[in-house]
């Protein structure tokens, strides 16, 4: 079980792997989430959204980008290799049904966690307009894929090097405007991004679908420290959520809350940084 | 907990041996009822503070033999009564004294499988010890036989020596048991069933077995080795162990008999849902659960900065909420991770602590403040929202409450700040959720534990439950005791001896 069967760079630190996991793909469902471990001994559990499934051939799909040591050393993973551990799918699955007309938008990595969610409300019927947003042109993932789902796709960069120069909240005000207003908006990606996404869409009274990528440890709810406000009441994400309407979220708090071991990581970089550079 | 090196207690208990040896068993309860209670050995307070190992070493053989001969042999035990399994205890204290070893270990497995464990973790002073002649007649619970260390000794020799060997198992019976989660409820079902011949698999969320018991208690007072131990005997025994498996998720409950075809199930999920104050600032960075914090430092091995890729928060000044064991330990753990201060903030009196009285001990020589009827108000937090202080309400002890105790009531205009970049809150858990939310049809109080008849099935037929998910937060022998009742309730369920 757990062995990686595929994998693939999408771009720069971006990595898409295919993994045996029989049960967690034929029990999951869009919006879920599941948590790996490298090394049972010392290994962080990290994580990350079932960007896909194939149920027949037992495997769940993972696309991640390795931004700290943990999802360096999964990056540095081959074919074939076992991962120690791999818990799901875990958190409330996304509400699947016909909305009308839904505007999703993805920002960087966040672009792979809403493929699933867009595929199945493609299937229910709902009318898609998809913006996904990248810093550059290199950065842009899963592109043809999200084409395939959406009956209108946008791309954005910042630096202007692919598609339009623009942050996504741009077009996302722009679709806000049109008549008949979206029925709702899906907006997965770094936290930053979703609570503009949510200010943006905040005055049109039109409700945002948010995932939060919180800090974790055991993905069960006996730990708490994935709680973020909703509402004024504690949440916690790993069961609670990870979907939330934005518009109830706390964001400025969830930030902070995700920086809490910034200096930690950061050691944990370094070294991993160095050891990169010896090999 | 003593002063004095354990070669001198050694020492110490070696000459009484010898002068008690002589008479055998012709002491007189005058006699026994002189010879000293043994200290325990335990690390320097010093020393200890900055290392995760255990804190206390155990008895020697000479002072164990010592202890046990302080045991009156009462014919009308009160102890048995007052431990939840009724371990025979002045059976297993006999054979000691008389340096039976394995035998006494033999006695103590008819009731309780996890003597090592119990004999560390069980709150001895509330169950077996308070009942016992010997602390009757000192007026002190404390001075009672000491039972829980005489019990560890056993056990830890057993280990050394492997005297009793792994468990026989029945033919089998082609029956199969699936038991959710792996703490003291579900092994000790695992290991009833088991014996029985039945086919058991544990189903544990996590990446390693064992329960609270790794994740919660800190190797300083439960060594992980000890867990790991009675785990690989399951595993000899055949019983099958499948971890990253959250039952709710990975399955659902129901499932488990239509798709995987088990014919009972026992659910031991525990209380895993931390609860919080509900009061301003938890949110704030610095503010962890004690789940959080020692599944971090316990499980994740965060304490161990150079190796471990989990991150730890590096507490300097800490407050700690709660006077239970949980607090004891996560209080413990941060004067461990190097913290410069340490304040454990509860709302009653010592006298009403349910810490066990030896971790208090040791959590005030380790240098652990202890701030009696003062409840958190607030927790005050910067412009970056971290952490820097606790507003504390003074409480005084007012009418009793339902459980007897007297009630706190806040002192008005009482507050006091006390400056921290930690607070650890520790006010106990609630059953954990995800079972019942996604089993619509089991039964729950409404503090969601799960609701069972007197054999431990619930409202769903074939399916058992116990431990903590049941009792709510309690203690490790009380889930065994659970355990081995539902176990008796599956294994008839299946047939009984006439499979
Ligand atoms: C429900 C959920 C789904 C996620 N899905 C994906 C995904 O599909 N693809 C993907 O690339 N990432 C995803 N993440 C984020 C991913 O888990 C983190 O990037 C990863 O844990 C970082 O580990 P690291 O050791 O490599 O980096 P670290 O050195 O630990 O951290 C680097 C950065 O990541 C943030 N971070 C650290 N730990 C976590 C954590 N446990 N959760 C979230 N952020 C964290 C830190 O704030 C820091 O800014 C998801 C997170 C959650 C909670
Ligand atoms: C920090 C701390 C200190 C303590 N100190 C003491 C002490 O000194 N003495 C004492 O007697 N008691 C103590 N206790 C209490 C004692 O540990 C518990 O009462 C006991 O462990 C309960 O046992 P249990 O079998 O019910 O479940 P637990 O030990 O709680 O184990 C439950 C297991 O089930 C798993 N699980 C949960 N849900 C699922 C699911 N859906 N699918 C699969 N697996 C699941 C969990 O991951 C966990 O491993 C302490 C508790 C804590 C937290
Ligand atoms: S199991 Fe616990 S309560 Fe019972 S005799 Fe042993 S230490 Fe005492
Ligand atoms: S009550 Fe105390 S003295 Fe009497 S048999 Fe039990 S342990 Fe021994
Ligand atoms: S990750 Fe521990 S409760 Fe959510």
């Amino acid at each position: 079980m757990n062995r990686i069967l595929e994998k693939q760079q999408l771009a720069p630190h971006v990595f898409r792997i295919r993994v045996e996991a029989p049960l967690i793909a034929e029990e999951r469902r869009p919006g879920q989430f599941v948590i790996l471990q490298i090394d049972s001994e010392f290994g962080e559990r990290i994580p990350l959204t079932i960007a896909d499934a194939d149920s027949e051939e037992g495997s769940i799909t993972l696309v991640f980008q390795a931004v700290g040591k943990s999802t360096r050393q999964l990056a540095a993973m081959n074919t074939g290799e076992r991962i120690a551990n791999l818990l799901g799918p875990l958190g409330r699955p996304t509400e699947i049904r016909r909305f009308g007309r839904v505007v999703a938008v993805g920002g960087g990595i966040g672009v792979a966690p809403m493929f699933p969610i867009v595929q199945a409300l493609k299937r229910e019927g709902n009318q898609l307009t998809t913006v996904i947003g990248a810093r550059t042109r290199e950065l842009v993932i899963l592109e043809p894929e999200m084409r395939s789902v959406s009956d209108e796709l946008i791309v954005c960069t910042d630096d202007g090097s692919y598609g339009r120069k623009a942050l996504v909240t741009e077009p996302l005000a722009e679709l806000c405007e049109i008549d008949p207003q979206p029925d709702l908006v899906v907006a997965i990606g770094p936290a930053v991004m979703m609570k503009f996404c949510v200010e943006t869409v905040r005055r049109y009274d039109i409700p945002v679908m948010v995932s939060l990528n919180t800090i974790m440890v055991d993905g069960t709810g006996m730990c708490g420290g994935c709680r973020v406000t909703v509402n004024g009441e504690t949440k916690f994400v790993c069961v609670d959520g990870p979907e939330f309407d934005g518009r109830l979220v706390d964001f400025d708090n969830m930030l902070k809350r995700l920086e809490a071991y910034r200096d930690q990581e950061k050691r944990k970089l370094q070294e991993c940084q160095i050891e990169e550079v010896r090999e | 907990m003593s002063k004095a090196t354990p070669e001198a207690l050694d020492r110490e208990a070696t000459g009484l041996l010898r002068s008690i040896e002589g008479k055998g068993t012709q002491l007189t309860p005058k006699e026994r009822l002189k010879i000293p209670q043994q200290a325990m050995p335990a690390q320097d307070p010093v020393e200890r503070r900055s290392n995760m190992s255990e804190v206390t070493y155990g008895y020697t053989e000479a002072q164990a033999r010592v202890e046990a001969a302080r045991c009156l042999q009462c014919k009308k035990a009160d102890c048995v009564d007052g431990c939840p399994v009724g371990v025979d205890i002045p059976g297993f204290i006999k054979a000691i004294e008389d340096g039976r070893y394995n035998e006494a270990v033999t006695i103590i497995h008819q009731a309780n499988i996890l003597p090592a464990i119990c004999g560390r973790v069980c709150p001895q002073e509330n169950q077996c010890q308070a009942t016992c002649t010997v602390g009757k007649v000192h007026k002190d619970a404390l001075k009672a036989v000491s039972i829980g260390r005489l019990e560890r000794f056993v056990a830890d020799h057993e280990r050394s020596t492997h005297g009793c060997g792994v468990p026989e198992v029945k033919p089998e019976t082609g029956r199969r048991v699936a038991v959710i989660g792996s703490g003291p409820a579900s092994i000790t079902v695992a290991a009833d069933l088991r014996r029985e011949g039945h086919a058991v698999t544990i189903l544990e969320a996590f990446h390693r077995p064992g329960g609270v018991m790794v994740y919660g208690i800190p190797e300083f007072r439960l060594p992980k080795a000890i867990v790991e131990d009675e785990i690989r005997t399951l595993e000899r025994m055949g019983v099958e162990i499948r971890t990253n498996f959250l039952v709710g998720r990975t399955r659902k409950l129901q499932d488990l008999f239509d798709k995987d075809g088990y014919d009972a199930v026992f659910i031991g999920s525990g209380a895993g849902l931390p609860k919080f104050l509900g009061i301003e600032g938890e949110n704030l960075v610095g503010v962890f659960s004690a789940n959080e914090f020692l599944t971090r430092s316990n499980l994740m091995k965060a304490y161990d900065r150079e190796r471990a890729e989990t991150p730890i928060f590096q507490p300097r000044k800490v407050a700690v909420f709660g006077g239970g064991n949980v607090a004891m330990d996560a209080a413990r753990t941060a004067v461990r991770l190097g913290a410069e201060e340490v304040n454990v903030i509860y709302r009653r009196t010592r006298t009403e602590m349910p810490a066990r009285a030896e971790e208090v001990d040791n959590a005030e020589e380790e240098g652990v403040r202890f701030h009696f009827l003062r409840s958190p108000k607030r927790i005050l937090g910067n412009e970056d929202e971290r952490v820097v202080g606790v507003e504390c309400l003074a409480y005084e002890l007012g009418e009793p409450d339902d459980s007897g105790r007297r009630r706190p009531v806040p002192i008005p205009g009482s507050e006091t700040v006390i400056e921290v970049d930690t607070a650890l809150v520790s006010i106990g858990n609630d059953s954990h959720p995800l079972i019942t939310q996604t089993t619509p049809e089991l039964e729950t109080n409404k503090w969601g534990n799960i609701l069972t008849d007197e054999n431990g099935k619930t409202s769903i037929d074939r399916v058992y439950a116990g431990g903590d998910i049941v009792l709510g937060a309690a203690t490790v022998i009380l889930a065994m005791g659970e355990g081995r009742k539902a176990a008796a309730s599956i294994h008839a369920l299946l047939g009984g001896d006439a499979v």
